[in-house]
C-alpha cells in the first residue's frame, strides 16, 4: 500500500492530475468563504454585464476629488467614446466618398484627423437619410467631447447645482463607497457568473461522486458475484448486464429522467439515475478479472483453510482488483459529470432554484443566446471547468494505469 | 533478496546430503494398510454438447494410510482435475469418492471444513499460492485457528509457528512480519510444508510441488515430505509428470493417460516392468546421464 502510494507520487501524470483536481476542489471550498452569499442572487437588472470592475457613478460624484493633468487623457477619452462599430462605419464612409485612406480602425488619432478634415465633403456623399443622421450624430458626439469642459450635476428637485465635474477631476477607486468586481461578469439573470460557477462546480463534483460511487458499487458487487459464483448466477447477471449494454445508456438516462418528472429531479436523484445506467462496464471488467483470479492457487488455499465466501471475496480477490476498481471509479466520476452536463443541456437535468450545476449554467446560456450575442463569459468558463475536471481525472487515471500496468510505462 | 537466496542455497546443501538415506526404500509396507481415500468410477466432464470434454474418465483407486502414491501423466492427462476433485474444489460429475471407507459428504460448508481438516494440499507454483497482501504470520495463524487453537495465548501460537518453521529449516524470527514476495521460491514452498506440519492432515495432496523450484530445493522439499509422512503417518498423493522422480520416492504409482489410469501398482513393478505402451514411452522420455537420449522414439510416437 505504502509502496503503491510512493510509486504514484513519482508518476508525473498522476501528480499533475491530482494537483489539478485538488486545486479545483480547494477553490470550490475556499471561494464561498471569501465571497459568501447566495450564488443565484440576481445582482444585476440587465443581462450579460461584461467582466470587469464596476464603480458606482452616484458615489463617484460625491467622492473626494483630486486634479490630474494627464497628457493622454483627451485621446483616451475620445478613443473610448467611439465604438468598434462606429469606427468601421466611419472607414466605410471614406470608401463611399471615393477617398482612398490607409488607416487602421484601431488608429484613433489618424482616423479623427482625417474625419475632421473631410467631414463636410463626406456628409455630402449620396446615402440614405438615416445613415446621414447616424454620421451626423457621431460627428456631434465627437465635437461635444472636444468642446465641453464641465458636467453639472443637479440633485433632484433642486435648482442649484450640486457639483461641477471637470475633465481633470479624478477619484480614487478606494474612495468610492461602492465598487464591485465581477471577474466573469453576470449572466442572463444578472447573477455573478464566478460565484455561480464555483457553486455549480461543487454541485457537479458531488453529482459525479455520487454517480461514480453508485455505478462502481453496483458494478463491483454484480461483477464479483457473477465472476466468483459462476453458473446460473453468472448467467442471470450477465443477461441483465447485456440488456443494459445493448440499450444506449444515454437514451436510457434521458427516458428515466423524463419519466421521473421535473418535480422529482433533484441533484442527488439525477446522480443516482446516472449511476444506475452506467455500471455495466465496471461489472463486465470486474467479472473477467475475478474469473481469472478465482482459480488461482491462493484462492484455493484460502478455501482449504476454511474461509467463508465473503472473506475470500474481500481478502483474496478484492485486493487484487482494487487498483482496477479505483481506476474505474475515477473514470465513472468523470463520465458522471459529463452525463449531468449533457442531460442538463437538454433541459433534463436537476430541477433547482437553489443550486446551479455546470450543465444548468450551459443550458441557461444557451436559452438566452449567450453564444450568439458574444457573451462568452456566460458559457466559456463553464466549458473550461468541465474540461479541467475531466482532464485532471483522466490524467490521474492514466498515471495510475502506468503505475499498475508496467507494460504501459514510457521511458 | 539475493542475500536471502544464497542463504537458502547454503542451508539447502546439508539437507541434500541428509536426504541421501531416503534413497533406501522405506522398510515398512504402506501399501496394505487401512483404506484412506478411494474412488469408484470417478468422472469429470467439462462443457456440454459439442464442447463436451471428459477430463477424468471413470477412474478407480485405493489409497492406504501412510502410503506415498504418485500419479504420473503428461500435461492435459487430467491429473490436476482429479486432484481438485479429491480436494473437493471441483464437483464430481459421476462416481463417488470414499473417505476413510465412508462416502464423502461435502454438501455443506461445515462438512467441507471438516473434510479439509483431513485433506490438505501443496500447489505447484509457490509464488501464486500466497495472498501477497497478507503477511506470512497470517498463513500460519490460519492453520493454528483451523486446528482449534484460536483461543491459545499468542506466545503459545508463536511457539507452534517457530516449531513448524524449524521443521522446514526456516527461522520464524526472520520471517515474521514479512510478506511472501520477500521470500525465495524454495523458502515459500518450504513454508507451505510448515503449514502442513501445523495442520497435520490425514492426506496431503502435492500437485507438482517441486516443478517450480531448483534442484537443491527439490531434494530438500521431497525429503521434508517423506519425514513428515513418517512423523504424522499421513498419506501423500504426489502428482507429477516426472516418472523418474515418482520411482525414487513412491510406494505406489498410478499412470494416467487421457483421463484414465492405464497402469498402476507398486513403484518397482510398474517402472521396472512396464506393461502399458504409454508407461514405456514415459520411461523412454526420461533423459539419462550415461547414455544418449533416444529422441527417435518420441518422434515415432508423435507421428
Amino acid at each position: 500500500m505504502n509502496n503503491t502510494i510512493k510509486q504514484l507520487s513519482r508518476s508525473p501524470k498522476f501528480m499533475t492530475g491530482f494537483c489539478m483536481f485538488v486545486a479545483i476542489i480547494l477553490f470550490t471550498l475556499i471561494y464561498p468563504l471569501v465571497n459568501p452569499g447566495n450564488p443565484l442572487e440576481m445582482i444585476g437588472v440587465g443581462t450579460f454585464a461584461r467582466p470587469g470592475t464596476y464603480v458606482s457613478l452616484y458615489d463617484a460624484v460625491s467622492a473626494q476629488r483630486e486634479t490630474f493633468k494627464l497628457a493622454d487623457a483627451d485621446d483616451k477619452r475620445l478613443a473610448a467614446s467611439i465604438s468598434d462599430e462606429d469606427r468601421v462605419a466611419m472607414i466605410e464612409l471614406f470608401g463611399m466618398a471615393g477617398m482612398e485612406l490607409d488607416i487602421e480602425a484601431g488608429d484613433t488619432e489618424a482616423l479623427l484627423e482625417a474625419w475632421e478634415a473631410n467631414f463636410d465633403t463626406l456628409i455630402q456623399t449620396k446615402m440614405t437619410s438615416a445613415k446621414r443622421k447616424y454620421y451626423t450624430r457621431i460627428n456631434n458626439k465627437l465635437l461635444d467631447l472636444k468642446a465641453a469642459d464641465t458636467l453639472v450635476v443637479y440633485e433632484q428637485g433642486e435648482e442649484d447645482s450640486k457639483s461641477k465635474i471637470v475633465k481633470t477631476d479624478y477619484v480614487r477607486t478606494g474612495a468610492v463607497a461602492n465598487v464591485k468586481t465581477l471577474p466573469l461578469g453576470t449572466d442572463n439573470f444578472g447573477r455573478d457568473v464566478l460565484k455561480e460557477l464555483v457553486s455549480a462546480a461543487k454541485t457537479s463534483l458531488m453529482i459525479g461522486l455520487i454517480a461514480g460511487t453508485v455505478a462502481t458499487l453496483v458494478g463491483l458487487t454484480l461483477g464479483l458475484l457473477s465472476g466468483y459464483l459462476g453458473g446460473n448466477v453468472d448467467e442471470i447477471i450477465m443477461f441483465i448486464t447485456t440488456m443494459f449494454t445493448v440499450i444506449p445508456s444515454f437514451v436510457l438516462l434521458i427516458l428515466i429522467s423524463y419519466s421521473l418528472g421535473q418535480e422529482q429531479r433533484g441533484p442527488s436523484v439525477v446522480a443516482i439515475v446516472i449511476g444506475l445506467t452506467s455500471w455495466t462496464w465496471t461489472c463486465r471488467s470486474v467479472r473477467s478479472q475475478v474469473i481469472s483470479l478465482r482459480n488461482r492457487d491462493h484462492v484455493n488455499l484460502s478455501k482449504l483453510s476454511g474461509h467463508s465466501l465473503g472473506r475470500i471475496i474481500v481478502t483474496d480477490i478484492l485486493p487484487y482488483i482494487a487498483s482496477y476498481v479505483v481506476m474505474a471509479f475515477i473514470l465513472q466520476v468523470s463520465s458522471g459529470i459529463l452525463a449531468e452536463a449533457q442531460l442538463s443541456l437538454l433541459g433534463l437535468g436537476p430541477k433547482t432554484t437553489t443550486t446551479p450545476t455546470l450543465g444548468l449554467m450551459m443550458n441557461w446560456a444557451m436559452l438566452y443566446s449567450a453564444h450568439t450575442n458574444g457573451s462568452w463569459w456566460a458559457y466559456f468558463p463553464v466549458i473550461l471547468t468541465i474540461a479541467c475536471i475531466s482532464f485532471s481525472l483522466n490524467l490521474m487515471n492514466t498515471g495510475m494505469d502506468q503505475v499498475f500496468n508496467p507494460a504501459l510505462r514510457d521511458g | 533478496m539475493s542475500e536471502m537466496d544464497t542463504k537458502v542455497q547454503g542451508s539447502a546443501q546439508p539437507e541434500v546430503q541428509e536426504a541421501a538415506p531416503s534413497e533406501n526404500k522405506p522398510k515398512r509396507d504402506f501399501t496394505t494398510g487401512p483404506l484412506c481415500l478411494s474412488g469408484r468410477g470417478v468422472t469429470r466432464v467439462f462443457g456440454t454438447g459439442d464442447k463436451k470434454k471428459v477430463a477424468v474418465d471413470h477412474v478407480d483407486f485405493d489409497f492406504h494410510e501412510g502410503e506415498f502414491v504418485s500419479i504420473v501423466g503428461e500435461s492435459g492427462s487430467g491429473k490436476t482435475t482429479l486432484s481438485k476433485m479429491l480436494l473437493g474444489l471441483l464437483n464430481v460429475s459421476e462416481g463417488e469418492i470414499l473417505f476413510q471407507g465412508k462416502p464423502r459428504d461435502i454438501s455443506t460448508r461445515a462438512k467441507k471444513n471438516e473434510y479439509w481438516k483431513g485433506i490438505q494440499a501443496i500447489f505447484q507454483d509457490p509464488f501464486a499460492s500466497y495472498n501477497t497482501f497478507h503477511k506470512i504470520d497470517a498463513v500460519l495463524l490460519d492453520c493454528i485457528n483451523m486446528r482449534g487453537g484460536k483461543h491459545l495465548p499468542y506466545e503459545k501460537k508463536v511457539e507452534m509457528m517457530t516449531e513448524a518453521c524449524s521443521f522446514v529449516n526456516l527461522k520464524f524470527a526472520e520471517l515474521t512480519n514479512k510478506y511472501p514476495f520477500e521470500l525465495s521460491g524454495g523458502q515459500m514452498q518450504r513454508l507451505m510444508i510448515a503449514r502442513i506440519f501445523l495442520l497435520k492432515p490425514k492426506i496431503l495432496l502435492a500437485d507438482e510441488p517441486t516443478s517450480m523450484v531448483d534442484a537443491c530445493s527439490r531434494a530438500t522439499i521431497l525429503d521434508m515430505l517423506l519425514s513428515l509422512r513418517d512423523e504424522i503417518g499421513m498419506t501423500i498423493i504426489f502428482i507429477t509428470h516426472d516418472i523418474g522422480l515418482a520411482y525414487y520416492i513412491s510406494d505406489t504409482v498410478y499412470i494416467m493417460e487421457h483421463g484414465k489410469f492405464v497402469e498402476f501398482g507398486k513403484a518397482d513393478e510398474v517402472i521396472l516392468n512396464p506393461k502399458a505402451p504409454y508407461t514405456k514411452r514415459l520411461i523412454s522420455d526420461v533423459p539419462k546421464i550415461h547414455e544418449p537420449w533416444d529422441l527417435d522414439t518420441v518422434v515415432e510416437e508423435l507421428a
